[in-house]
């Protein structure tokens, strides 16, 4: 099963320009921007969030979403307090660096890595230690 | 005034919160403008809009208005407000069984205030929304152990949020992106917690009224 992922951005602007750079190097990834509130202001979409991950989850992928500000991360954490238990295995939070993780998950992604993989790729702690 | 509060309250309450919030919108946005991004009462005046418009006379319970304010709430409000009100309100829903009496409105208070640390992961102190609705329960636990009604219960968390709302002023706030402005956020009242108090006035006004 492979890995896609969600870009969840305050910004739809800044979501689909980092699904742009993340997909240089992940050709085979499927990546998903979710960025700016349903009527396209600056914010996040608990819909935009939770239908990406539906469809990715309906397609057969394991789902790593990465997110960039607070409230973007509390939307993330919400659509998945709505999951199912057994789907937080499938559907997993990585939180780090919006760019430098989005890149990093991808790439892991690409070479066959799975989600906890995939998901600590993105959390790119080792950028900053 | 009856002695327990029914779904006829809370739907009052819901809608009467909409329309204080959008009386209040410019002056959350004004809040909000100079401690954040400036728009905390266009977002709860278009989520609660969004709500009002939802409801029906034919709710159920108390239980169904509050799930149908957080589902609603979280997919409309766009900004942080969306998922930390969106979450206590479905934590409240959780905890209101039946009509509510004083037991039970602390009981949903309690449940709203977990929700919002859940999801914000905010102590008191902070100058967010936490420093309303935790002066808010400790006021309406001690106003029903000493036998108040719910209506008088919910009145003195009100205020209690009110004053807290207030003493967000001095403080320096440590979550959010009012964080970033460090010691220059001292000195402004916090939105969150403002919007918060506007809606358990509202609560409290419903119930007198019931």
């Amino acid at each position: 099963m492979s890995v896609a992922l969600v870009i969840v951005s305050h910004s739809a602007q800044l979501a689909d320009g980092v699904v742009e750079l993340a997909a240089q190097m992940a050709r085979n990834v499927e990546l998903r921007a979710a960025g700016g509130t349903d009527d396209g202001r600056i914010g996040t979409s608990f819909d935009k969030v939770n239908d990406a991950v539906s469809e990715l989850r309906a397609a057969g992928h394991d789902v790593a979403i990465l997110s960039d500000l607070g409230s973007a991360t509390m939307t993330v954490e919400s659509v998945l307090d709505f999951l199912d238990e057994d789907e937080l295995e499938h559907v997993k939070f990585s939180d780090g660096p919006l760019v430098e993780g989005a890149v990093a998950a991808a790439v892991t992604a690409q070479v066959g890595g799975d989600l906890d993989a995939v998901v600590a790729a993105g959390r790119a702690r080792e950028l900053f230690s | 005034m009856s002695d327990t509060l029914s779904v006829a309250w809370a739907l009052a309450w819901i809608r009467g919160a909409q329309a204080v919030l959008a009386e209040n919108r410019e002056t959350l946005n004004d809040l909000d403008r100079a401690i954040g991004d400036g728009d905390h009462g266009e977002n709860m005046d278009r989520g609660m809009k969004a709500v009002v418009g939802k409801l029906t006379d034919e709710a159920e319970d108390v239980q169904g208005v509050l799930k149908l304010v957080a589902s609603t709430l979280m997919s409309t409000v766009g900004g942080a407000a969306g998922p930390l009100y969106g979450t206590a309100f479905l934590r409240a829903a959780k905890a209101a069984e039946g009509d509510l009496d004083a037991n039970g409105v602390v009981a949903v208070i309690a449940g709203a205030l977990d929700g919002i640390v859940a999801r914000g992961k905010a102590t008191t102190g902070e100058k967010t929304m936490v420093d309303a609705w935790t002066p808010a329960l400790v006021a309406a636990t001690a106003a029903a152990e000493g036998g108040a009604t719910p209506a008088a219960t919910l009145r003195v968390a009100a205020d209690a949020a009110a004053k807290g709302a207030e003493d967000t002023i001095p403080l320096q706030a440590s979550k959010g992106r009012a964080s970033y402005l460090g010691e220059r956020s001292i000195g402004h009242k916090d939105p969150g917690a403002t919007s918060t108090a506007l809606i358990l006035n509202a609560a409290a006004d419903a119930a007198e009224a019931a």
